[in-house]
């Protein structure tokens, strides 16, 4: 630690202001800042409600999604070597899948935080880590077989038009993370869905009756008779999005998340009351096969917990206040549910959800607020 | 009934005018820079719409169709060719007949709102009349013709539906807008810059519903 120290100290007089790198001055800065917390301190009045700084949240997030890293590197080892028939131990699996993922995590890593540094240093901002957890996120929502440099354009876009045109992190109205989802969804369909994506094969020859489509593109051909047993949909060693396959994996992170007071409790819990009922109104319905699955089963499937846990819980694109917080929750589990079972084009429509809701947060937050003031209006009154 | 409540929702989310045809963005871009307006501005368009699709409805059915005017000398659809007016096709003056209706229409709410909502009248100011230019009132009374809605009732709730989802729109953008009020847009992009990105992004959130067969 002393060593960084000294380095920081001596690289910066070139950067302040003055000195030759000035203009790179937000460069250093955002690699001192993400190392030591910073030494300087408000000029005026502080406001502080929180010791912890953003980058230290973010952090806490970044590790939260740890375990779901982990997991989806195994898993992704674990259906390649189911899909091909060969049989393989815990390290082999890990090693393969590390070798899938992590091409895909830097590259979103480097993208998305190079467009924010040229952002930060053309503005003269400070760089704010918000990029530290979406860079995350970014690959854990991603199919395995997804191409590099799709990764690469949807970063970029997610980070240009989802952030930096807003003013940078905690200005954005959508989330980023989904935002790039939701982008090489449209733009390039076939990568993004279908049964081809979620399982790497490396063209090699698979075995006889492997199909290679998540739970869910089942679901919506074979009702319950696609869907893998519950306790596999728990667990998550199913084909899916990289990430978003175990509940167990999110829910130690979600543990973190609400332990650390950095996830909204109450999104993650009305959002799952949310999905329950309208798991349940389509249990009553049963149109169709699909809506035969039944609720609690429903949840566990796809990126619903995933959604649920880091998604939805985003504080900056999220409602702001504790009443429209549960409204909002509750109306991404409730869509999410619904346009998944009804719009057999998007089988994953938690994503979905969770993007229209981001729209119509900040409009439950001015009705929130404005019936709060309401309220103190009539008390006021009523007093004097 | 299901079929009205199938229009209705079909109008607010699947084919909003805004998000799904680009309908209306004049109003939609100028008006939307509060909530409060932004709802006055909505509520008027569901009236308009509300009220001139049917009424356009009636025009379509009864006057500009093709054959749509033997009731004239009393014939049914069975005696149609024995009528004078059999073969008459005056659906070449559609767009002029339109106009007119959602002008009147736009007069009278003009003059509703100035007495009743003085306020709202000033905020609204210019947008108000120039509703009867607004892309997605006529827009509605076209999409009417072209669907060919089968009763008048499936006809008033696609207006009110398409109505509702463009005031869904218009206040959802004006609580961004006033939300992002605070961030540091980069400064060629404020405005009208920013309120189409974020107009963009809604659209890609509002493709969620797309493809929904109702």
């Amino acid at each position: 630690m002393k060593l960084f120290k000294n380095l920081f100290d001596s690289l910066r007089p070139p950067f302040e202001k003055g000195g030759k790198f000035e203009k790179l001055w937000p460069l250093l800065d955002g690699f001192e800042t993400f190392m030591f917390v910073p030494g300087h301190s408000t000029k005026k009045g502080a406001h502080i409600r929180d010791g912890i700084d953003l980058k230290r949240t973010m952090i806490t997030v970044v590790i939260a999604l740890v375990p779901c890293l982990l997991f989806g590197m195994w898993n992704v080892g674990h259906q390649h070597f189911l899909a091909v028939g060969q049989d393989a131990e815990l390290m082999e699996k890990f090693i393969y899948g590390a070798i899938k993922v992590l091409p895909l995590v830097i590259v979103s890593y480097g993208v998305g935080l190079g467009v924010e540094f040229i952002f930060c240093i053309k503005n003269g901002h400070s760089i704010q880590e918000g990029f530290l957890v979406s860079g995350m996120l970014i690959p854990l929502i991603m199919p395995v077989e997804v191409p590099l440099w799709m990764v690469a354009i949807a970063t970029a876009f997610a980070v240009v038009f989802g952030k930096e045109v807003f003013g940078g992190t905690g200005m954005n109205i959508l989330n980023p993370a989904l935002t790039a989802r939701a982008f090489l969804f449209f733009a390039y369909p076939t990568k993004m869905s279908g049964n081809s994506v979620w399982v790497a094969t490396d063209g090699m020859a698979t075995v006889d009756g492997f199909t290679g489509a998540t739970a869910l593109g089942n679901a919506v051909e074979k009702g319950m008779a696609g869907v893998p047993p519950y306790m596999d949909s728990i667990m998550g060693w199913i084909p899916g999005s990289i990430g978003e396959t175990s509940v167990i994996a999110i829910l130690i992170g979600a543990g973190v998340l609400i332990y650390s007071g950095i996830g909204s409790w109450r999104i993650m819990l009305s959002m799952l009351i949310g999905g329950y009922v309208m798991g349940m109104i389509f249990n009553a319905w049963e149109a169709n096969a699909y809506m035969q699955i039944p609720a609690h089963h429903q949840l566990m499937l796809g990126g619903f917990f995933f959604g649920m846990v880091f998604m939805a819980t985003d504080p900056v694109s999220a409602s702001q206040t504790a009443t429209g917080k549960w409204i909002y929750g509750f109306f991404c589990g409730l869509l999410g549910i619904l346009i998944r079972v009804v719009n057999p084009a998007y089988p994953e429509g938690i994503m979905m959800a969770i993007l229209f809701m981001n729209v119509m947060a900040p409009l439950i937050d001015h009705y929130v607020i404005q019936a709060n003031i309401n309220k103190r209006l009539k008390r006021a009154k009523v007093a004097a | 009934m299901q079929e009205l409540v199938n229009i209705f929702v079909k109008g607010i989310f699947i084919e909003n005018m805004i998000f799904a045809y680009f309908l209306g963005m004049c109003s939609y871009l100028a008006v939307s820079k509060t909530v409060k307006t932004g709802v006055g501005l909505g509520a008027a368009v569901i009236f308009v719409l509300g009220i001139t699709v049917p009424i356009n409805y009636l025009l379509e059915n009864f006057v500009l169709k093709e054959n749509a005017l033997i009731w004239v000398d009393g014939h049914t659809r069975e005696t149609a060719e024995q009528s004078m007016f059999y073969g008459t096709d005056l659906s070449f003056l559609s767009f002029i007949m339109f106009i007119a209706v959602i002008a009147s229409m736009v007069q009278l709410v003009e003059m509703i709102v100035e007495k009743f909502a003085p306020a709202l009248y000033g905020a609204l100011g210019i947008f108000l009349p120039l509703i009867a230019v607004n892309c997605s009132i006529l827009g509605g009374a076209l999409f009417m013709q072209e669907r060919q809605y089968a009763t008048i009732v499936e006809a008033t709730s696609f207006g009110l539906g398409s109505g509702v989802g463009w005031f869904l729109a218009i206040v959802a953008i004006a609580a961004i807008r006033e939300k992002i009020k605070y961030s540091h847009v980069p400064a060629p992009l404020r405005g009208l810059g920013i309120t189409f990105i974020i107009t963009g992004l809604m659209g890609i959130a509002f493709m969620s519903f797309m493809g929904i067969k109702l």
